[in-house]
Order: structure tokens, then sequence, then C-alpha cells
């Protein structure tokens, strides 16, 4: 085991690593939204839609506020961003709060699909990002290398493959 | 300053007492919800650092989990702020 390094003097260089899987989760958000939408409005018509969205966006602007801020601590020194990870939390909760008190009167705000999108889509995002980030830290080989063009990326093994390695080993 | 007098005089309306008392009730539910993810990525974010303190090379896979351990914690929080809305204004 290694001496532990002075956290306070530590700092992260190069792209956070959080704002990538921030930027996966709202790639993901985006590709739901329609379908999201379209459940919102199934049951509670176009305000349903519309207040689906909403929490949609209010899930992916959080979880973006949330990585850029790690991020941007963790350049600075390790410490920090232990700071920042907890203050962000009472912060952001501030935030999520007054952005559904602020519209909770609008003609087009139906307070149940708001509340449920926001803990669905919460969960069902980190859930589906879970997956892949597992996949990667198991399989280092599948994490996909910047500026890899697709001819390459489709020569890149698989998780398959790399599970028929293991069990020839 | 007189109407304040005969309102502690007479005591609020039987509504208004219920509606305090539930806006009460539901603010301090949400407020209890946030304690323990509080406490968890309090942990948790401790717990990170003295693993990257520990194993630097292995900062980025430890930040990267971190960040979904502290998203996850967060949901605790959200479930209440939701259930709080609920219970006030729905």
């Amino acid at each position: 085991m290694n001496a532990p390094a002075n956290p306070l003097a530590m700092r992260m260089e190069g792209p956070s690593p959080a704002v990538e899987v921030a930027k996966d989760l709202a790639r993901r958000g985006a590709l739901i939204a329609p379908v999201a939408a379209m459940v919102g409005a199934l049951f509670w018509g176009t305000h349903g839609a519309a207040s689906v969205a909403y929490a949609l966006a209010i899930v992916v602007v959080n979880f973006l506020l949330a990585a850029w801020s790690l991020g941007f601590a963790a350049r600075i020194s390790i410490a920090l961003m232990a700071g920042v990870a907890l203050f962000g939390f009472l912060i952001r909760l501030g935030l999520i709060t007054l952005a559904v008190l602020l519209v909770r009167d609008a003609a087009w705000v139906e307070l149940i699909p708001l509340g449920l999108t926001l803990i669905i889509t919460h969960l069902g995002l980190l859930f589906w990002e879970m997956r892949f980030v597992s996949a990667s830290l198991a399989f280092p080989g599948l994490k996909p290398k910047p500026g890899l063009d697709a001819a390459q990326a489709s020569n890149s093994p698989t998780i398959s493959d790399l599970s028929e390695t293991k069990e020839h080993q | 300053m007189s109407v304040l007098a005969q309102i502690a005089q007479e005591g609020l309306p039987a509504a208004d007492q219920q509606n305090i008392e539930a806006a009460g009730g539901a603010g301090m539910a949400y407020g209890l919800a946030a304690i323990g993810p509080g406490i968890g990525i309090g942990y948790l974010v401790g717990q990170a650092v003295q693993a990257m303190a520990r194993q630097p090379e292995s900062a980025g896979q430890v930040q990267t989990t971190m960040f979904l351990g502290i998203a996850f914690t967060e949901a605790l929080a959200l479930i209440g702020f939701v259930v709080f809305i609920l219970l006030k204004f729905v």
C-alpha cells in the first residue's frame, strides 16, 4: 500500500472524468427526452409533456453543474473538491427547489409528472450510465480513445471478446 | 400591531392552522430527508479523497465512481423533495 499523499497539495490535471460522465448522461437524457415527453403527454396532455421536459432539463443541468464544479475544484485541489462536493450538494438542492417553486403556479405545470420525472430520470440515467462505466472499468480495452475513427473502433475488442479471452485463460 | 394582538388573542382559524401545520410538517420532512444524503456524501467524498491520496494513479477512476456515488446519494434527497412538493402543493 502506498503512503498517502497530502490531499491539500494534490490536484488533478487533464480533462475531468466526471465531466465526461455528465456529458454522456446529458446525451442519454436527450435521447430519452422525446419518449418521456410522449409518456407525459399520454397521461397528462400537453401540460404533462411540458412538465416532463422541464424536469428532464433540471436533472441534466444538475448533473452537468455537479460535474463541472467537481472538475473545476479538482484542478485546484483535491481537498477543495471535497468541499465543493458537500456544499455543492446543498446549493444544487436549493437551485432545484427554486426551479420548481418558481414555476409551480404556472399554467403549463403539472406537479405529479414533474416530480415523478425528477426521480425516475435521475435514477434511470444513472443506472444506464453505470452499466457502461462499470464495463469500461472492468474492461479498460473498451474505453473509447480520443480521435479513434469508426473503422478502428469496429476492430476494437467487445465485452464478449474480452469475456471469451478471460474464459480461455 | 393591533391586528397581530387580535390574532394572538383569538387564535388563527382552524383551516389556516391546519395549513401552517401541513407546511411545517412537509418542510421538516424535506429537511430530514436531506440530512441522510448529506452524511452519505460526506463519507463518500472523504473515502474518495483518501483513495486518491493513497493511489494518485487511479484518481480518474476514483473520481468517476465518486461522481456516480454522489449522484445516487442525491437521489435520496430528490425523493424527499418530490414528496415535499406533492404533500404541500397537490
